[in-house]
């Protein structure tokens, strides 16, 4: 179980919420600006909050009453950015193993492997990021996040750049791997249709608030008519 | 006409002042990119302060502080059993210092280069700050660094205000080839002058086009 307080200044905008998330995955929901990314972040160890308490299955990782900060490498955390941010000078293989520093050779070898499959991207290892297209740089990301076997994903609109099918089966495939593996994750998006897809608890967040959260088609009841509608109107169109 | 001997000096000083000025400055530079207190602007400071300050100043203030008057100077004479002052030893201490910003600034430029996103993803992964600074920093700014060393190497070949007032004109152990074409010109023997400066220039010329080739070499203008 995850549960976090974070109160945040960041220029004008105030991020201040209060959550427990229980279920396997959830979705933050919320329109850009809402402050999502900088909860990911602040999750992740990435930032300190201005005050706050974050807790993952017991173990506290932040703590600013007592000044305790988990450095981000040891609060095996995974976070796949929307940015994949993979370290041009390595291809995509040695960008997996970039976490698997403590594994002995053969065992870091298979583990790259593994990954690479779970986010076919097999065939992408020895390509440097400069030659990968935007999705396939976000599935060697996704194996590179999940490489090192965190406890707690974090998901920052991961497949922004694959195509509808593609990005329904790869969340499907990773919901399984998380499943089986017992990782928690938190996947942030602003679309509703991710938000459906992953079937999951959703948190709405507006303006750096905690608005609800609930099952996806109770908090998200207003979003999927609106969904509804949009497909209506352009059925009309056409 | 020229004076290999001081050639060869100049050489092994320039060397030898480069080594210790990139073991220095990509840690130092890491810390000034990387690191978050407010006293850091002051290190920052001091660091290029060799910059403004005239080499004459600088070295007069080596000369005091390694000279036998002071508590460091006498420690170190004790350790070494001879003072730094006027010696090749010395000579590597000023030249380090004067060329510190020469060497910290192409580095600190290299990692401010690099994008955060890349830092932050590999700080996540478990890299802490030596392994960040190795397998991320350093091969991504390798051009900077390249500059930095090129920078440092020519800037100590060139020196001469803190070589003279620290090191005096002692050949063999303090005397440069700025200090050999200063000589030269002081006693109106131009033919040799020119000879001297001429291998001033090339150097420095072969140096810097060594940087240029090799950007271009790689193909890219990046870090």
């Amino acid at each position: 179980m995850l549960e976090f307080r974070i109160k945040a200044q960041r220029g004008r905008f105030r991020l201040e919420v209060d959550s427990r998330f229980r279920s396997g995955w959830t979705v933050v929901f919320g329109p850009s600006g809402a402050g999502k990314s900088t909860i990911l972040r602040i999750l992740a160890g990435l930032e300190i909050p201005d005050e706050g308490r974050i807790v993952f299955d017991g173990e506290t990782l932040t703590d600013t009453a007592t000044n305790r900060n988990v450095r981000p490498g040891r609060r095996r955390t995974g976070l796949v950015a929307q940015n994949p941010a993979l370290f041009p000078h390595l291809n995509a293989a040695s960008n997996v193993a970039y976490g698997l520093a403590t594994l002995d050779s053969r065992a870091r070898v298979n583990r790259v492997h593994e990954m690479l499959e779970l986010a076919d991207a097999k065939g992408l290892a020895n390509r440097l990021p400069r030659d990968l297209s935007g999705g396939e740089a976000q599935r060697v990301a996704l194996a590179r996040s999940l490489a090192p076997l965190p406890r707690l994903l974090l998901l920052d609109e991961p497949f922004s750049a694959l195509d509808g099918a593609a990005s329904d089966s790869l969340l499907s495939r990773l919901q399984q791997w998380t499943t089986d593996h017992g990782v928690q994750a938190v996947l942030v998006t602003h679309d509703a249709t991710d938000a459906f897809a992953a079937g999951a608890e959703v948190a709405l967040l507006r303006e750096g608030s905690m608005y609800a959260q609930g099952p996806a088609a109770e908090v998200l009841g207003h979003e999927r008519q609106r969904m509804i509608d949009r497909l209506d109107g352009s059925g009309m169109r056409n | 006409m020229i004076d290999w001997q001081a050639f060869a000096l100049t050489i092994k000083l320039a060397t030898i002042t480069t080594a210790i000025l990139l073991v220095i400055a990509v840690p130092l530079s890491a810390l000034l990119v990387l690191g978050k207190s407010r006293w850091l602007a002051l290190l920052e400071a001091f660091t290029v302060l060799p910059l403004v300050l005239p080499p004459t100043v600088l070295g007069f203030f080596l000369l005091v502080l390694l000279g036998l008057r002071t508590p460091v100077g006498r420690a170190i004479a004790a350790v070494l059993g001879h003072p730094l002052a006027f010696s090749f030893a010395g000579l590597v201490v000023g030249s380090v210092i004067y060329s510190l910003p020469f060497a910290v600034q192409p580095v600190v430029a290299g990692f401010s280069s690099v994008e955060p996103a890349l830092i932050d993803a590999a700080r996540v992964l478990g890299a802490g700050p030596a392994r960040l600074v190795l397998s991320l920093l350093v091969p991504l700014a390798r051009r900077s660094i390249l500059a930095a060393a090129v920078l440092g190497f020519l800037h100590t070949v060139g020196e001469f205000g803190v070589v003279l007032m620290l090191g005096g004109d002692i050949p063999g152990a303090t005397r440069t080839l700025s200090i050999v074409l200063y000589n030269q010109v002081e006693s109106f023997d131009y033919a040799a002058a020119s000879h001297t400066a001429a291998l001033l220039l090339g150097l420095s010329v072969v140096a810097l086009a060594a940087i240029y080739i090799g950007g271009r070499w790689r193909g890219g203008r990046n870090a």
